[in-house]
């Protein structure tokens, strides 16, 4: 357990941990850190000086990630299932890093399901990883966050949240269900001056894409995980409430939210 | 934390948090345990025991300084346990669980005909915190402080064990606990006296005064027959104006002369509207005063409030409800933000010199030159009589009150406490004392002078019975008793 030093010497107490400026945080944790635009992340604030406590269930891939980024990343094994563990390890992310600015959620599975498929095992284990850990972890960022008055949560969701499209119905939930969530946290802590941003990603080349590209699926226009990483940085600090990555995306979701149900039945996206 | 994993059907509630003082100088980051029963509260010593961690007690966090900032990794906050047990509407005797607010209490007593004998000027304080700082209202020199009006309390130990104690049985544990700044015990039920009113309003009148000598006659010569008194000062007036203010002189209603006190004793009667003007939201408003937080724009409004106070102190006397009198600055939701909301950034500090009758009026004008000459002038001031009392590390003195907030800059921080530091010196050598409860600055050195040495050495002898392993200490327990408590 982390102690302050004593200072009772001097009568001048404590005082608040260093500010944390407006626009670029020192203190990160990225959950979900592994593979992808989480990895991508914790590279990309690393080198930028910023402390960063990388969670996943994966271990090795973990460490690896952590030598590639010199000494201001901590590496720690944990899988979101389990719930009951957040609240004290987001504690001990919290005193190893001496505070906290900025927290980002970018766990997220997508299980491939079949055509005509309805696997409720499958659905709940998304629900579980996509929105149960979201919550268990940003719940606890939400309490420190308002309570100091300031910090920055990012939630990685999807474009698969703008419809219920009929490819894989509980994924695009899960997105929808994020969405939901971030926006109503967003709403609860505008007054605390705690800022919530939501990234909605279109096609970045990560695992997931790879493994829909393996499943037969063309799929053109990707960007890298590391280029998404920078825009959601950059989302994040200008204090953006909902940001679709790469941007062209705005667009594709702005036709697809607005297509009527009766023509959305007929189509296959 | 270990503390967490010790699960089961029954764990106390728990949240890590930043958990800071009032006036957001000073905080640190605590697992914080709301406990909701005297057995829960129980279990958190144990839990801090074995975690080897020391507990900070902790009611609403209104104390200005570090009363309730946690020394080390727990907080023991008591606000989930907001019962009120019992209210007789004969004798109007309450009996609370400790996390009761003065809000709740008022709410629930009021139209049964009864207000708190003894309020602070906001009304989120707990009960248990207010009594552990011993609080006083604008009444103080007429009815004394809170412990005045408590009866009985039940004190849980770092032990387990719950002392139940009143003036007669435990005495000294009475005396020591209440103005004790959750240093002994936790409270675990609180039995206090409150008392009858026949109205929801208060007759107030204003009197404007162009210094201090002025306010300070005021208070003497109306202090027999008023039942709350209260001055503002302009603490940026100099020269002959120094001290210029606004006293509000406040008197109960008589029965019989409210026409309708069914009305005037409702809850809706003592809210103020939602917003300013009618059309301006009040969870807003900190960022219009947020524009002139600064020493001109302080200055002009304490200029603007000067003016003011004189036209209304040629007005009649006026009624306004018990809430409104006694709790306006709750209506401004989260003023102190107009200090600064992004953590780290500002706050503010109170800084309350108790000073006795006899030599208040040269302390006080000699602290307001040195504010002044130090280019750190309060951005408000407030003015209140008390009396003694009988509670062993209690602040008040017969004499006055002169309540300061300065706002904290980080630029001027250590100058600010330098400035604190000479005016503390005038005020224990003039025979003051100072208020925990308010306090940031006052050092264990202070502390030892200004308080009685046969009160302190019967209160370090209290605590280390209490609580032989130190399980319960706090930011202000460091800070301002370790040193000769331990000696
Ligand atoms: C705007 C404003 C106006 C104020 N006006 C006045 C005023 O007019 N008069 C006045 O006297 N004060 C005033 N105060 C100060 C305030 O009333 C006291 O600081 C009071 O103690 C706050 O109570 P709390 O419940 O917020 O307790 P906290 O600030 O959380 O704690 C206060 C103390 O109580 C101890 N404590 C908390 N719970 C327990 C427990 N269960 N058992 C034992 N000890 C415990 C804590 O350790 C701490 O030492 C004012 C404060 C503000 C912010």
């Amino acid at each position: 357990m982390a102690h302050a030093t004593d200072a009772h010497a001097a009568h001048e107490p404590a005082t608040q941990p260093e500010p944390a400026r407006r626009v670029r945080e020192r203190h990160a944790i990225v959950v979900g850190a592994s593979s992808g635009m989480g990895a991508a992340l914790v590279e990309q604030l690393a080198s930028e000086g910023v402390r960063v406590v990388a969670l996943a269930r994966r271990k090795d891939a973990l460490e690896e990630l952590a030598r590639r980024c010199g000494g201001n990343v901590i590496a720690l094994a944990h899988d979101v299932h389990d719930f009951d563990a957040v609240p004290a390890l987001f504690e001990r992310c919290v005193r190893e890093l001496g505070g906290l600015d900025l927290f980002v959620y970018a766990a997220g599975i997508m299980t491939e399901v079949g055509a005509h498929e309805f696997d409720t095992r499958k659905d709940l284990d998304m629900l579980a990883v996509n929105v149960g850990g979201a919550v268990a972890w940003t719940n606890e960022a939400a309490k420190l966050f308002r309570t100091q008055r300031s910090g920055t949560i990012v939630g990685i969701s999807s474009i698969a949240g703008e419809r219920g499209r009929k490819g894989n119905p509980v994924y695009g939930t899960t997105k929808a269900a994020l969405n939901h969530y971030l926006e109503a946290l967003r709403n609860r802590l505008a007054d605390y001056g705690v800022h919530v941003c939501t990234i909605k990603p279109g096609f970045v080349e990560t695992a997931m894409l790879a493994s829909a590209r393996a499943q037969g699926r063309s799929i053109q226009g990707a960007i890298s995980a590391q280029a998404a990483a920078r825009s959601i940085l950059k989302a994040a600090r200008g204090r953006r409430n909902e940001v679709f990555v790469p941007f062209k995306w705005t667009l594709v979701a702005a036709v697809i939210r607005n297509i009527p149900s009766v023509l959305f039945k007929g189509l296959n996206i | 934390m270990e503390i967490l994993s010790l699960r089961g059907p029954r764990t106390v509630e728990s949240s890590f948090e930043y958990i800071e003082g009032w006036g957001m100088a000073v905080g640190r980051h605590a697992r914080v345990l709301r406990p909701r029963s005297v057995e829960e509260i129980v279990q958190c010593f144990a839990l801090a025991r074995a975690a080897g961690s020391t507990l900070t007690l902790r009611g609403g966090g209104n104390s200005y300084g570090d009363a309730s900032c946690p020394a080390q990794d727990l907080v023991l906050d008591v606000t989930r346990m907001d019962r009120v047990l019992g209210f007789d509407a004969r004798t109007g005797i309450a009996t609370l669980e400790p996390g009761v607010t003065i809000e709740k209490l008022w709410k629930t007593i009021l139209p049964l005909g009864f207000w708190p004998r003894v309020v602070s000027g906001t009304m989120f304080p707990t009960l248990a915190g207010a009594l552990a700082a011993n609080i006083h209202g604008k009444n103080n020199f007429a009815v004394g402080t809170i412990g005045d009006a408590c009866l009985e309390f039940d004190l849980v130990l770092p032990s387990g064990e719950v002392r139940t104690c009143n003036r007669e049985r435990n005495a000294d544990l009475f005396h020591a606990a209440i103005g004790g700044f959750g240093m002994l015990g936790c409270f675990g039920r609180i039995v206090l006296q409150t008392k009858r009113v026949h109205s929801g309003n208060v007759r107030v009148r204003g009197e404007s005064t162009r210094d201090l000598r002025e306010m300070m006659a005021y208070f003497e010569a109306h202090k027999a027959t008023s039942d709350y008194l209260v001055g503002w000062v302009d603490c940026f007036a100099g020269g002959d104006a120094c001290g210029r203010g606004l006293i509000h002189d406040a008197h109960n209603l008589h029965e019989g002369d409210d026409p309708s006190p069914e009305r005037s004793l409702t809850v809706a009667h003592q809210e103020l509207p939602a917003n300013i003007l009618g059309l301006f939201p009040k969870s807003q408003v900190w960022r219009i005063l947020e524009l002139f937080n600064h020493d001109l724009g302080m200055r002009s409004i304490n200029a603007a409030k000067y003016v003011a106070g004189r036209l209304e102190g040629m007005g009649e006397p006026y009624l306004q409800s018990h809430a409104g009198f006694s709790f306006l600055l709750d209506y401004v939701p989260n003023w102190k933000w107009a200090y600064g909301r992004a953590r780290g950034e500002r706050g503010l500090i109170q800084y309350q010199p108790f000073v006795p009758q006899a030599v208040a009026h040269d302390v006080y004008s000699e602290i307001l030159a040195r504010c002044r000459h130090a280019g750190q002038v309060p951005y408000l001031g407030v003015f209140k009589r008390h009396r003694e009392d009988s509670f062993w590390l209690t602040h008040a003195v017969d004499g006055w009150s002169f309540a300061l907030d300065f706002k904290v800059d980080p630029a001027r921080r250590a100058a600010l406490w330098k400035l604190c530091d000479e005016l503390t010196e005038l005020v224990i050598s003039a025979g003051g004392r100072f208020y925990f409860a308010k306090d940031l600055v006052v050092g264990a050195e202070d502390t030892a002078r200004f308080l009685p040495q046969d009160r302190l050495a019967a209160f370090a002898a209290l605590k280390r019975a209490c609580d032989p392993q130190t399980l319960i200490e706090g930011q202000l327990y460091r800070r301002a008793f370790r040193d000769w408590i331990a000696a």
